[in-house]
């Protein structure tokens, strides 16, 4: 069959098309649940009105997006049963536990106190308003990490054995599964990563206001807030990664050596810059190298043998039997280093943006702000001019969704870099279509996702955009007279509910 | 009872959960239609569903989790089977949640009016498929040696799974109404109580004939009781409109939906999805289910976090206790 139709391939794609684009919202769901109850965590604890009012502001935006994340994910759950029978069937067994817990667990959790924080301002002692949205950002915390230990398991299958007589993978041990170093590292690197996407998205929106000299007090504390996140986010996420490195050398050599368009074995082996190579030869004809840095990306030594894709390639033959184990070595490569660059670019930012705006740190007394002015930028002595201060807000403005890119390509690398397995090492992706599912079917479906996915996406991006320029809400006398009881205080029956849809 | 056995009674639990919560606030969103009035008596019915529909959901979303990690054959077999209908249904359940938060972001009326539409059309479509998706399951579907369903799409429409569809749209918007009825102040409760009757007359004569055909089908002694409880309970429930007792007729309505569930998984058993081309190539509840390891596993999950989550849950109802009438609204767009 043509492999542009073959059922393998249309159900990747939608796959591919469903998973990236729910991606999209889960960092920035994680982030702004944290990031938003830690503001209302300061008003509570401070009183200070621009807490609440950033509260409102970036809870608002928060909604906004974790509405998309919800209900994209409704797809996740019932997508591998759909188009991917033959997978499900024979690893439900080990991957169907995961989900149910985070289904039982974490999506409990997150919708049910979603609901109480959004309706309960009027309902709710403070306190108790405040325990909601901690709720709602344990359970998006926990419910990605179920999903990225089942989603390790695909990486470096564990705790399980094959059962011949029944044809599928069992499990042996659960506890290995949710603790083996794969998925704390992958928990590791998405949790930073989250926190760098929603950093750099609360930067880019308080340097609009902030550029603008508007909503200053609030846009201040959220542009601190921001920087921070995106500093600690950033630096996180690049350990991790690091980390996370090494721990792919060792588990799928294939992988990473897509990833530096490494053909053969090298010792020291370089880092590769820039490479453009004939895929089908095996061989680069343009590469620009730093040499030894790969030896030490993978074992921390600048000496180390670094096997190449063409050695990789023949011990896997070797091992699982004649076939091609390579992935798309220019998708494995540019992936690789799209997630590396965006994500780092924004990090960079986010680091010159601490310095700029420090507070006391080296900075002359006499350029410190006061909490309703625009902070200074000040590279050295001087603040940086109006022009270059202007160019700094609007970069951090344009860049704010580099993170989301990073995320995206960081999901294609990792994903199509463990090709031709779904299951490393145990299952192949061609195995694991749904035999009764036809091409018409899978056409539509991906068609219909594609379709509502798009619409969704400017409708959401829209109505992001009103909210963001609206800023951040004035607030009423029930916003700071929160009841104290639960249920609300019964002084007027018929007054009307703080919030309503 | 075997650990599958078990899993087979909590799946069973956590459809009845889903059908009774879903259900009422699937009904709800097909009366913005049906009994509102006015922009403002749909904006009340929206609101009474407005911080528990998401929690609701989450009940379909852990049955299918669930069955993928204790019957992972019945997930791969009734998912990739259903494809068409299931396709359908969750492009509704991703146009209603959004629908809900989306609603009231913007002032414009054409905006609100065209969400509110869309909350009708995704609360009746899949309340429909739902009674379909069931109808077929219990009544049995083409299923190969391989376990792999063989039918075409149209399969899937016979009289008796559209019957099927009927009764879960009628029981929902029954269930629905009477929650309404249970939840709002002024005269659209009135109003409620009202359609209440005609609703649940209509469902009666449906689910009547529904569960009759489904016991002469493939009924036994349990699932007769289950019948006749439904069947009563859905008589008590017009009984306790009629009479004003709004608590009353929507546990009892609620009863309804758990018996019938009870009844379609009681002529189940000990199959999960029978075969209608030879019996041996049926789904069960061995040759479908997970390993004795990861069942049990599974079970200390259910049996720690199920009572915490009924808990939690519980008391959100309890939180947002009070009736909303069109006065309780706030200003449309925040």
């Amino acid at each position: 069959m043509d492999m542009a139709l073959a059922p393998e391939t249309l159900a990747r794609w939608q796959f591919g098309i469903t998973t990236v684009y729910h991606f999209l919202f889960v960092p920035l769901t994680i982030s702004l649940a944290a990031l938003t109850a830690g503001l209302q965590t300061a008003w509570v604890r401070t009183e200070k009105e621009k807490y609440l009012r950033a509260t409102k502001f970036w809870g608002k935006l928060f909604l906004i997006n974790i509405a998309m994340g919800v209900v994209t994910g409704i797809v996740q759950e019932f997508q591998f049963g759909m188009n991917w029978s033959d997978y499900s069937r024979f690893v439900g067994d080990v991957f169907g536990a995961p989900l149910a817990f985070e289904a039982l667990i974490a999506f409990f959790f997150e919708s049910t106190f979603i609901g109480l924080w959004i309706f309960g301002w009027d309902k709710l002692p403070k306190k108790i308003h405040l325990a909601c949205i901690w709720m709602v950002s344990i359970g998006t915390l926990l419910s990605a990490y179920f999903i990225l230990a089942a989603n390790s398991w695909m990486q470096h299958p564990v705790g399980y054995r094959i059962n011949e007589e029944k044809g599928r993978a069992e499990l042996t041990d659960f506890w290995q599964v949710l603790t083996q170093n794969t998925t704390l590292n992958q928990v590791f690197h998405s949790f930073s990563a989250a926190f760098l996407t929603g950093g750099a998205f609360m930067v880019g929106i308080a340097a609009f206001h902030l550029m603008r000299k508007k909503h200053i007090p609030v846009m201040r504390t959220s542009l601190r807030l921001g920087l921070v996140t995106l500093a600690v986010g950033g630096l996180l996420t690049a350990v991790s990664g690091d980390t996370l490195g090494k721990v792919m050398y060792e588990q799928q050599p294939m992988k990473m050596a897509a990833a530096e368009a490494l053909w053969d074995g090298e010792q020291p082996a370089p880092f590769s810059v820039f490479a453009y190579g004939d895929v089908d030869k095996g061989h680069n004809e343009v590469a620009l190298e730093i040499p030894g840095l790969l030896s030490f990306l993978a074992h921390s030594d600048f000496e180390s043998y670094v096997p190449g894709i063409n050695d990789t390639n023949k011990a896997l033959q070797e091992q699982f039997g004649p076939g091609d184990y390579k992935p798309i070595v220019p998708v494995a490569y540019w992936g690789f280093r799209w997630m590396i660059g965006f994500g780092m670019a924004s990090f960079s930012l986010g680091l010159l943006g601490l310095w700029l705006t420090r507070k006391r740190f080296l900075l002359p007394p006499a350029l410190r702000t006061g909490e309703d002015e625009v902070p200074h930028l000040v590279l050295l002595k001087k603040p940086l001019g109006a022009r270059l201060s202007r160019l700094y807000w609007l970069l951090a403005l344009w860049t704010m969704a580099f993170p989301l890119i990073a995320n995206s390509w960081g999901w294609i690398f990792t994903e199509m870099g463990r090709q031709p397995w779904v299951v490393y090492g145990v299952m192949q992706t061609r195995d694991a279509v749904s035999p009764g599912v036809s091409t018409a079917e899978v056409i539509t479906s991906m068609s219909v996702f594609t379709l509502l996915y798009a619409v969704l996406a400017v409708i959401e991006v829209k109505l992001l955009a009103k909210y963001v320029k609206a800023g951040p809400p004035e607030l009423t006398e029930a916003d700071l007279n929160p009841p104290t009881k639960i249920g609300g205080d019964l002084r007027d029956a018929d007054k009307p509910m703080a919030f309503s849809y | 009872m075997e650990l599958h056995d078990v899993w087979f009674v909590l799946i069973a639990v956590l459809w009845t959960g889903y059908f009774f919560l879903e259900g009422f606030d699937f009904g709800v969103g097909v009366l913005t239609k049906l009994l509102a009035r006015n922009r403002a008596e749909k904006r009340v019915l929206i609101n009474t569903i407005g911080p528990v529909w998401d929690g609701n959901e989450v009940w379909l979303l852990t049955a299918g989790g669930a069955t993928f990690a204790a019957f992972p054959e019945w997930y791969a077999t009734l998912f990739s089977g259903f494809y068409l209908p299931l396709l359908v249904i969750l492009v509704c359940l991703i146009v209603r949640g959004v629908a809900f938060e989306y609603r009231v972001k913007r002032p414009e009326e054409n905006w609100q009016r065209n969400w509110e539409t869309a909350i009708f059309w995704t609360s009746l479509i899949p309340a429909f498929l739902w009674g379909v998706a069931f109808g077929n399951i219990v009544h049995g579907v083409e299923i190969d040696r391989n376990l792999e369903y063989v039918g075409s799409v149209w399969d899937l429409l016979n009289p008796y799974a559209l019957l099927g569809g009927l009764v879960t749209l009628t029981l929902f918007t029954f269930h629905g109404t009477v929650f309404t009825a249970l939840k709002t102040v002024g005269e659209i409760r009135e109003r409620a109580r009202t359609l209440a009757l005609r609703v649940g007359l209509v469902a009666a004569v449906l689910a009547l004939a529904f569960l009759l055909w489904t016991q002469a089908d493939s009924g036994d002694a349990k699932s007769l009781i289950a019948l006749v409880v439904a069947v009563a309970a859905l008589a008590a429930a017009l009984m306790a409109n009629q009479a004003g007792r709004e608590g009353w007729s929507f546990a009892l309505s609620g009863v309804t939906i758990v018996a019938s569930v009870a009844m379609f998984f009681l002529t189940l058993f000990p199959n999960v999805m029978p075969s209608t081309l030879n019996a041996d190539w049926s789904l069960t509840v061995t040759n479908a289910s997970s390993s004795a390891y990861t069942l049990k596993i599974m079970t200390w999950l259910a049996v720690i976090a199920t009572p915490v989550v009924l808990l939690y849950q519980g008391w959100t109802y309890w939180v947002f206790r009070k009736r909303i009438g069109t006065q309780h609204l706030a200003d449309a767009a925040h």
